[in-house]
């Protein structure tokens, strides 16, 4: 069995921007992803962070083929599956699922709860039999901490955190290999963040799930995650172990982001050196040329960051970043261990 | 010591709805002083935002009744009059809230929304108010203020719009900024942006403010004193510094150990906190805490618990019916990394069964 | 902005010509009495109607006359003659069109200044008793038909024939330039009653809106702001609020200025809408064809007006 349970080499995203009303002249476009290539090990947690316009949530659904790339290929379990479509791509889907961000809106309200967690064994033909789909569901429910009564109920009768359960229930109802989770937390209390993220935990461990975790948070992803993907303005910028990523940072945007997440414990709060970006993230539909960050790099260099792209590459010390002046350690920015 | 800037005694919102009584607020006391941090810590339906709408005079509604005492720089805001409250709202006090781009008036220009709030207070002419609406503007951190102040909100990002935000509260240099989740629905590196700018014009401005949050490392790295709300009460508060380093309420513990922390090892256990939050119509009797503690007492289920003085705590206060002594001991206990089942059976079973 | 309007421009000529296409089909497809005979009248003989027929074109197939009537309009903006009486399609329209204004404005007027206040003080005093009786009668003027309301005010108020007698009645139309007292005195009833229903519906319009925006977030900042509760309503709520009513209130405007068909009748004012009505009795195609693409003219330029509109009171429309 290969290691890598997806290979994605290339992808490219573009959404067209037109103009006009009968006859549609193409404008421009939005490049929400625009060359990234990574690989999803078997069994791990990788994340995917960064923030608005990123791409994340596009690559997301590219993995999942929810939308069709502009160019690149897509790996899944040693196959091609860029162009798949009809009978092979809904065997596929038995094999890949999401999670969604928003509880409140990606269940039907109109459905009651069990019959949520049933469709994907209708539309697979799974469980055939009324009862024995019943037990199948009630199960499901059992394992993601609801109570099995009431799969009768409807949706508005749960609360945020308990609707995002059926949403996992839902997801694994077909046993997959992987499962993407899009924010799945984002929408929730705190109190009640910690028992979700806690139950994905347990399930991967259970299923033998490959996830790949999608947020904003990066003290989430830095919590699940064994590996960790930057991406800024549809590029990765930096991938690392989570541990590499923390200590080690290389890129400057990854330095920033760690430097802008607050810390709950004053003093080491007090005590780091902030690395406060100047200025808004670009818009997507026109990314600055060669390093996507320079506009905004404390460590640009004009005359080569604006004009050769940097690359991926084995950074000394840390992981995989794409900079020509990659950070070093240094006492003052690290975050302390606890 | 001197008279404080504001001090909240006692304050009870509730609102008569269809289901039942809302107490969203039910007995809040705090104070603070001038030029401090104030950082209100809760999830949703704690109540977090009414005191603070209370004190702007934003709550009063047909079906609210309140009771309580609110003294706002020596004046009883709860026996003003509406017109009163009006003179004071934008002016002493300002708020800014959580979603830039729908606070904002869609239709008007950004300029015109300043020049309106300098307006509802002071009586200048036109060109001086958009000269302050400049001034504002930069002092905010704006670029090309004068291009700018003539756009519509919706041309700004949300950044830039939280600013502008910032920037109209401050158009009448109040004494005391209330700030709402200010950062919520901001990137990660705006939100640092937007929290760097509202502490640098404090010290500028020597204003007082109020953060609202969820988050603990804002507060951690804001405030310079913390009050955690739950269920329309204040559990615990005190100096940020002590309610890290020493909390005393079995919620703050619980709220410590299950947020993801980015200086903690990567797989450290989360452990939440059980249950979910009460409705603030169906509160339980009691401690309102004690569904979800693992410490719960048989007598926690009969009695409320007030806000009492922790010894030696300097300010710091905690409601909750277990003794200091047996506190300290839990937390040391948690601090060393037992989950709260270990510790409650390694603390509790010595003590006397009413802890 | 120049270029958006030349297209709206451009198109509305494909729409006129569609619409007069269709007319054109619908006159001769559905079953009608035959204008030739209706002109003929009472002692039409065989020979007398065929020859008619001739004289109107009607024995030409029907693409022929379509094409000679496009033609017309093209080239003379000729609108052809009426069947019934010979007389000048556009004369006969524009002579009638003053009268049409004068009752549609009127009555804008009219239900604008009732309608708006009362649905802004009903959001306002929600729930309240106020509340439920003015948007209880808004329900019952809408629920109305228009003639009925019509001839039951001229039956209590006009003052040949009712029992009130306050206004003037039916028949006593002046144009404005011949008179303007009269004008107004025989306009005023008929102005109440086309304005009852669109009043009532402005006003529940209106006060639905107003509920809706009072409680989005920049009302909270704009009471954060301390600004007085009344600037709160009228230049944060009531301008959000407003946006779809003038929409509306455009596209209204636009229909009635086609003719205000039943108003019109039950009144006898001479507006095109009654010059409509009696076409259609007569079977007159031109007049109808006329009445028609005018109507039709109205409504797409209110359209275009209001879509301008709509640029100017909500700035984030302007640069899609």
């Amino acid at each position: 069995m290969a290691e890598n349970l997806v290979e994605v080499r290339d992808l490219v995203k573009h959404f067209p921007l037109t103009q006009g009303v009968v006859l549609r002249r193409r404008i421009g476009a939005v490049h929400a992803v625009d060359g990234v290539s990574f690989d999803v090990r078997r069994g791990e947690t990788l994340g995917i962070v960064g923030e608005t316009g990123c791409g994340k949530s596009t690559t997301a659904r590219l993995m999942l083929r929810l939308l069709d790339p502009t160019s690149g290929t897509i790996g899944f379990d040693g196959e091609d599956i860029t162009s798949a479509a009809g009978a092979r791509m809904k065997a596929l889907r038995r094999e890949m699922q999401m999670i969604f961000q928003d509880p409140y809106s990606s269940l039907n309200p109109r459905q009651s709860v069990g019959s949520i967690i049933a469709e994907p064994f209708a539309i697979h033909r799974l469980h055939s039999g009324e009862g024995e789909r019943r037990r199948a569901v009630q199960e499901l429910m059992e394992q993601v901490g609801l109570n099995p009564e009431h799969f009768n109920r409807y949706p508005h009768e749960f609360s945020g955190g308990q609707r995002q359960r059926i949403g996992v229930a839902r997801a694994i109802a077909l046993r997959p290999k992987l499962i993407v989770a899009d924010e799945p937390v984002s929408a929730l209390d705190v109190s009640i963040q910690a028992q979700i993220l806690n139950l994905l935990r347990a399930l991967q461990r259970d299923l033998g799930l490959t996830i790949v975790f999608i947020a904003h948070d990066l003290s989430v992803v830095r919590h699940m995650c064994d590996r960790i993907l930057v991406m800024y303005l549809g590029k990765i910028v930096e991938s690392a172990s989570s541990d590499e990523l923390y200590h080690h940072a290389r890129h400057p945007y990854s330095g920033a982001l760690l430097s802008a997440v607050p810390l709950a414990d004053p003093r080491a709060a007090a005590a780091r050196r902030r690395q406060i970006l100047s200025g808004d993230v670009p818009s997507p539909t026109d990314p600055p040329p060669a390093c996507r960050f320079h506009t905004r790099c404390p460590r640009a260099v004009t005359g080569r960051c604006d004009v050769d792209e940097p690359l991926l590459g084995p950074k000394p010390g840390g992981g995989l970043a794409a900079c020509h002046f990659p950070l070093e350690d240094d006492a003052r920015t690290a975050l302390p261990a606890r | 010591m001197s008279e404080p800037l504001l001090r909240v005694q006692d304050l009870r919102v509730h609102f008569d709805t269809e289901d039942g009584v809302v107490k969203a607020a039910d007995g809040l006391s705090y104070e603070l002083q001038r030029g401090q941090v104030l950082g209100i810590v809760g999830e949703s339906g704690s109540g977090k935002s009414v005191s603070s709408l209370t004190i702007m005079g934003l709550s009063r509604a047909e079906n609210a009744r309140i009771s309580g005492s609110v003294v706002f720089d020596g004046r009883d805001m709860l026996s003003l009059a509406a017109e009163q409250m009006r003179a004071v709202r934008g002016n002493e006090i300002a708020m800014i809230f959580q979603d830039p781009l729908s606070s904002l008036h869609p239709f008007y220009r950004v300029g015109d929304q300043l020049v309106e709030a300098i307006h509802a207070h002071h009586d200048v002419p036109r060109g001086a108010a958009l000269d302050r609406a400049l001034e504002l503007l930069e002092m905010v951190g704006i670029p090309e203020p004068k291009r700018r102040v003539r756009a519509y909100p919706h041309e700004f990002s949300g950044g830039m719009r939280q600013r502008v935000m910032i920037a109209m509260a401050l158009a009448n240099e109040p004494k005391l900024l209330i700030a709402d989740e200010p950062t919520t629905a901001l990137d990660v590196t705006v939100q640092a942006q937007i929290l760097d700018l509202i502490r640098r014009l404090k010290d500028e401005l020597g204003m007082a403010v109020i953060i609202i949050t969820h988050d603990l490392g804002i507060v951690a790295e804001m405030a310079d004193e913390i009050a955690v709300m739950y269920a329309g009460r204040i559990v615990e508060r005190g100096p940020t510094e002590r309610i890290f380093a020493a909390p005393e309420h079995p919620y703050t513990w619980g709220l410590l150990g299950s947020i993801p922390r980015l200086d903690a090892p990567a797989g450290s256990e989360l452990v939440p906190i059980p249950g979910r939050p009460p409705s603030l119509i169906d509160l339980p009797g009691g401690c309102s805490f004690h569904p979800r503690c693992p410490y719960v007492q048989p007598r926690h289920r009969e009695q409320q618990p007030l806000l009492e003085p922790v010894p030696g705590g300097r300010g710091h206060a905690v409601a909750c019916l277990l003794e200091h002594e047996t506190r300290a001991r839990l937390w040391r206990s948690l601090q060393r990394g037992a989950v709260p089942e270990q510790a409650r059976a390694s603390v509790l079973a010595e003590d006397a069964p009413d802890g | 902005m120049v270029r958006y309007i030349i297209g709206r421009l451009l198109w509305m000529v494909v729409l006129l010509g569609l619409v007069s296409a269709v007319t054109f089909v619908i006159f001769y497809a559905l079953p009608s009495a035959d204008p030739a005979v209706l002109r003929a009248g009472r002692q039409g003989t065989p020979e007398l109607i065929a020859q008619i027929r001739e004289t109107l074109g009607l024995d030409k197939p029907i693409y022929v006359q379509y094409y000679l009537y496009m033609k017309a309009i093209v080239l003379d903006f000729d609108f052809g003659y009426s069947f019934q009486n010979s007389a000048d399609v556009r004369e006969e329209i524009v002579s009638r069109l003053p009268a049409t204004i004068s009752l549609t404005l009127g009555a804008v007027v009219v239900w604008l200044a009732v309608g708006l206040p009362i649905g802004m003080i009903s959001a306002i005093k929600r729930r309240t008793a106020l509340d439920r009786v003015t948007m209880g009668g808004a329900l019952l003027a809408i629920s109305a038909p228009v003639y009925w309301l019509g001839l039951v005010a001229l039956y209590l108020f006009s003052r040949d024939i009712g029992a009130f007698p306050i206004f003037a009645g039916a028949n006593s139309y002046r144009p404005l330039t011949e008179n303007p007292a009269a004008w107004f005195d025989s306009l005023l009833l008929s102005w109440l009653v086309l304005a009852a229903a669109f009043a009532a519906f402005y006003a529940r319009l209106l006060r639905s809106n107003l509920i809706d925006v009072m409680s989005e977030d920049y009302i909270r900042t704009a009471r954060a702001k301390g600004l007085r509760e009344r600037r709160v309503i009228l230049r944060h709520g009531v301008r959000s609020a407003i946006t779809p009513v003038v929409t509306v209130l455009g596209l209204d405007i636009g229909l009635l200025l086609g003719g205000a068909i039943l108003t019109e009748t039950v009144f006898n004012i001479p507006g095109i809408g009654r010059l409509a009505f009696d076409a259609i009795q007569r079977a007159d195609l031109p007049v109808i064809q006329g009445t028609v693409l005018f109507a039709a003219f109205f409504i797409i330029v209110a359209n275009i007006v209001v879509d301008i509109a709509y640029a100017f009171l909500d700035p984030r429309v302007r640069y899609s």
